[in-house]
């Protein structure tokens, strides 16, 4: 789409682009592009200039089991939280969306976790899932050695998992709401005039007309997963226990910035960028089909 | 719908409510947990109403976390990051929309690509260009053939180290975009004839007409800036002077490794400390980052 109109002044427009154009440049495309030079050179110890590797850099993370074992953990997890919120946050929006008396008041609350700092919400369920104090240790009153998250992987898995669906609950269920409420009434009226009940409309009407908000939350949520999630994992479990949550971002966090190994991290991230711009594309399909009424 | 169901009518609202309740239980719990002394707080199980510690708690997490700097760092940096991004936004795509020159298209999908990769995912390049931000220059000029050299600028420990790089993604310059391109060109051709510049037409038609888009864009980027927490963490290593609120959430919660009970009370009561303001800003301008939210992610 264009102007009919314009203004001719192109110092003016030029003035206007500049400031976007230099500071996506310098903290953008130039990080981008050094990311791509690191991951096939390699810092020599004692100073000068880095030195050509080809794709070393890459086959050494590739050849590394604690990598796969990154990349196993980061998918289990998006895979995890995102199931498990976009179907909470999906039954939530259905029913508020009948609107009984009420339904603003749980719009204004649900969507509260979101508001929150990922490592707020870390340190919190760090504490609510402690073993020696809080709100689920009560548990191993009755179960001794049941729950420990500091100890056990599956449990300090369990526990970021739930503190990121809790986060995301909030925001899934902001778009499912605008989503149901975009579907004419004129449809589900008519379905209740055929005699099909509230659940039978819910599941046969409603939720097939919010498909393409689904596929578009399961790319963002993934996105966020991979993304956001350093926060909860650098409070409760900082990779641990035994790497068990490990995701991809603290890794390279950690290899980058503890281990002071650039070109292993920057090979690192090359590999995250791609797949989120994947992801990405993937959406990009997604977002084109989205159902429209006329 | 015309219909009644007083039984389905029933379970909607058990499960409402049960939602309801499930969701506040960990904000519930942070703050009963921020009422207690230390012994109470670390009882199994642990009380579910508040205690009389409250405030008591509050003030001394508020002096051990150095809050009174911290929380005027956090919201220099938010303001700062929330202007930056506004105005850049607004003028990138004013003169996208509303100037025709040939790189147009061009500089529209350079900064459209800028969506796609979150800063987190490229923190590593990211963090050796702040520590010398004019370093990306110096090498363009050495590469024409300029062997020019550019003092060093180093944005570790300062606010524009924190600031600029987060400002540096284009989430709000299709917002604007998509709400330039409906204004009505005949605005655009009134305003010429009664003899207007661009600044003109910019400043006194376009700005008052997107102030719902600028609250929309302004609530959810104060928001986000408040909640970053990866990028501070690199680039403030001047704790006293350049720590932001969400930093400091770190030091409150003492790691396993010294051996002694975590002081959950005075951690928790931080905790509240710090999530505060966004949860204030998001209740109390709920319409505006709803509307901000599904309209800066499509």
């Amino acid at each position: 789409m264009e102007k009919r109109v314009t203004f001719s002044n192109l110092w003016l427009a030029a003035a206007f682009i500049a400031p976007q154009i230099i500071l996506i440049f310098v903290f953008f495309y130039w990080p981008t592009g050094e990311a791509f030079y690191w991951a096939v050179t390699l810092e020599p110890p004692f100073g000068g200039e880095n030195e050509w590797v080809g794709f070393q850099n890459f086959r050494n993370v590739f050849e590394d089991p604690k990598y796969w074992g990154s990349v196993q953990v980061s998918l289990a997890f998006a895979f995890c939280a995102t199931v498990l919120s976009l179907a909470i946050a999906a039954l939530l929006a259905l029913f508020v969306d009948r609107r009984l008396p009420g339904h603003q008041l749980y719009k204004f609350i649900y969507f509260l976790p979101y508001a929150l700092a990922a490592p707020a919400v870390g340190l919190a369920f760090r504490f609510i899932f402690s073993p020696e104090a809080g709100f689920v240790s009560a548990i191993n009153r009755i179960f001794p050695d049941l729950w420990n998250p500091a100890l056990d992987g599956n449990d300090a898995f369990i526990m970021i998992v739930l503190a990121q669906a809790w986060m995301m609950v909030g925001y899934n269920f902001i778009f499912f709401l605008a989503a149901l409420q975009s579907i004419p009434r004129t449809v589900t009226e008519a379905g209740a005039m055929d005699g099909a009940g509230v659940l039978r409309r819910m599941w046969d009407i409603q939720l097939p007309l919010i498909t393409p908000t689904l596929f578009f939350l399961i790319v963002i949520n993934i996105t966020d997963s991979f993304v956001n999630s350093f926060g909860i994992v650098d409070i409760t479990t900082a990779g641990g226990p035994a790497r068990a949550t490990d995701l991809m971002v603290y890794k390279i966090y950690a290899d980058g910035f503890q281990g002071k190994d650039y070109s292993l991290a920057a090979a690192q991230s090359i590999v995250l960028m791609l797949l989120i711009v994947a992801l990405t594309f993937i959406q990009f399909r997604y977002v084109e089909r989205r159902v429209h009424y006329s | 719908m015309i219909e009644r169901t007083p039984i389905l009518d029933f379970v909607t609202h058990a499960l409402l409510i049960f939602s309801l309740v499930a969701l506040l239980i960990p904000l519930w719990v942070v703050f009963v947990a921020a009422s207690h002394d230390f012994q109470t707080v670390n009882q199994v199980p642990m009380p579910l109403l508040p205690g009389g510690h409250f405030l008591e708690n509050i003030s001394t997490a508020w002096e051990r976390g150095n809050f009174e700097r911290v929380m005027l760092n956090s919201l220099i940096v938010a303001g700062g990051v929330t202007i930056g991004k506004i105005v850049t936004a607004a003028l990138s795509a004013f003169s996208i929309v509303y100037f025709s020159y040939r790189m147009r298209m061009v500089v529209f999908w350079l900064i459209f690509i800028t969506l796609m990769l979150p800063l987190e995912v490229r923190i590593v390049p990211t963090y050796a260009v702040a520590a010398d931000a004019l370093r990306p220059f110096e090498s363009m000029l050495n590469f024409i053939g300029l062997e020019i050299d550019l003092p060093q600028w180093n944005l570790l420990n300062s606010y524009s180290g924190l600031i600029l790089p987060l400002i540096a993604t284009a989430t709000g310059t299709f917002l604007y975009r998509q709400f330039f391109l409906t204004v009505p060109d005949e605005l655009t051709e009134a305003a010429k004839m009664d003899g207007a510049g661009p600044l003109r037409f910019f400043l006194q038609v376009l700005m008052p007409l997107s102030k719902t888009n600028m609250a929309a864009l302004a609530t959810i980027m104060f928001v986000w800036s408040w909640n970053q927490y990866l990028w501070p963490l690199l680039v403030v290593t001047d704790q006293q002077n350049f720590a932001t609120a969400t930093m400091q959430l770190q030091k409150v919660v003492p790691g396993p490794s010294f051996g002694e009970p975590p002081v959950w009370n005075v951690a928790m009561a931080a905790n509240l400390i710090v999530l505060t303001p966004p949860v204030l800003v998001t209740l109390l301008l709920q319409r505006w980052f709803v509307r901000g939210l599904i309209q800066t992610d499509k």
